[in-house]
């Protein structure tokens, strides 16, 4: 079936077979491997991204239901001019990761968890990341980047 | 994991779904937000020939207030039913455990009419809907049926929904600012309830719903029973486990799941009682 995406900000047209899960599509047709399959069972939350600014688990989505919508991905996040996203620049200075394998879908379900509270406590980004597994156990400093993000946006 | 392969229709109407179902009968499936049929295609165990994606029907997705209940869409998100003021100020047990309900990414595509559909006894909002005496309104070719709640789980991941009906609306009763309370008992964040409980005042009778105590989301009958005949919260909760049949499995022992269905029930009546 023929389906057309929105890819951080490009419009992709290709033919897919239907079963072809969200993550296939980003990493097999439109060469973005920085969108990781982790569990590949909707828990680990490695391969969030955006989908019409709100985080979901491309490996639990079929293509076809992203047909006609926009897809952020961790390549799409950064600016034109290669400077990073508030939320990238504060995991960079808070060390919110050590091997990296997570960090893409962290950063992108920290982004649309800030959209939804632009104020969160400590509690709510720990709520709020549930979805998301660091088995480095990074936790602590990818909270304090979140909340570094967070203050950023909000003396802006 | 990549699921066996399915012809995609997309439904842009009920009408429409209900068409595709009644041409594809057995061999189809609908999907919502595709947060428990996607997984279970992957691991092989649902092979669909056919997928009816509804997602798209706008008009099943609202909640509204109509009159002695609300009305919420079947294809509204867990996202919507967790942040709506309506529900909230109305039957804010519905947000409270919607927001209990997986993880944010879910809750952006997972709905409400595809939790209740899918009839998992360890998910939380069936025994939420349960307890408070719901109505779903399905829709077939003949028009809109009403099941009440307390008909509609019939065994494990069945329903009374026909093999060529959609399910359209949830209604639950106006409780007003009255006590409620969840008490999900995981051992990881995320994770599916080992037991649940929830306890909600309607109309001046405490409710009781249990979580993942048998085939079929449940009620705590014995415990309503006793809280009105004038019972303390801690020795009504004493009966929780009457009538359930928990199953064992890696987390928990058969034993185990009724000593948390007590514990959490009074937990979850002490709390609902503020």
């Amino acid at each position: 079936m023929k389906i057309s995406v929105s890819v951080n900000g490009k419009s992709q047209e290709h033919d897919v077979e239907p079963r072809t899960l969200l993550v296939q599509y980003l990493r097999e047709a439109c060469a973005l491997t920085g969108t990781k399959v982790g569990c590949d069972t909707s828990s680990c939350g490695a391969c969030t991204v955006l989908l019409d600014g709100e985080s979901v688990k491309s490996c639990t989505m079929f293509a076809a239901q992203a047909d006609g919508g926009s897809v952020t991905t961790i390549e799409g996040l950064a600016n034109t001019d290669g400077s990073l996203h508030p939320m990238q620049q504060a995991f960079h200075e808070k060390h919110g990761l050590q091997c990296g394998f997570c960090t893409a879908g962290m950063v992108l379900a920290a982004v649309s968890l800030l959209d939804e509270n632009p104020n969160p406590t400590e509690k709510d980004v720990r709520f709020g990341l549930e979805g998301n597994l660091c088995r480095c156990t990074g936790y602590h400093n990818i909270v304090e980047a979140v909340l570094a993000a967070a203050a950023a946006k909000e003396a802006k | 994991m990549i699921p066996a392969a399915f012809d995609f229709v997309r439904a842009e109407s009920a009408a429409e779904a209900v068409a595709a179902l009644a041409e594809h009968g057995d061999d189809a499936k609908i999907l919502a937000g595709g947060m428990s049929l996607i997984p279970l295609m992957k691991l092989r165990l649902a092979t669909p020939m056919v997928l009816i994606d509804v997602a798209r029907i706008r008009d099943l997705s609202y909640i509204k207030d109509a009159g002695d209940h609300i009305a919420i869409g079947s294809l509204t998100r867990h996202r919507d039913v967790e942040i709506s003021e309506l529900l909230k100020a109305e039957c804010g047990v519905v947000s409270a455990v919607t927001a209990q309900v997986g993880d944010n990414q879910v809750r952006h595509r997972g709905t409400i009419g595809g939790s209740v559909a899918h009839g998992d006894p360890a998910s939380d909002l069936p025994a939420t809907l349960l307890a408070l005496d719901a109505t779903f309104v399905v829709t077939g070719k003949s028009g809109h049926r009403e099941i009440a709640a307390t008909d509609f789980f019939e065994g494990f991941l069945e329903t009374a929904l026909g093999s060529e009906e959609l399910l359209t609306e949830i209604r639950v009763p106006k409780a007003g600012p009255s006590g409620f309370n969840y008490q999900k008992f995981n051992r990881r964040a995320q994770d599916w309830a080992i037991v649940g409980a929830v306890a909600v005042t309607v109309g001046g009778a405490k409710k009781v719903g249990l979580v993942n105590m048998g085939s079929t989301p449940l009620r705590a009958r014995q415990v309503e029973a006793a809280l009105a005949g004038g019972a303390s919260n801690s020795d009504a909760a004493q009966s929780a486990a009457a009538d359930t049949e928990a199953n064992q499995d890696l987390n928990a022992s058969v034993e185990y799941r009724e000593h948390l269905s007590r514990v959490l029930v009074r937990r979850a009546l002490e709390a609902a009682t503020v």
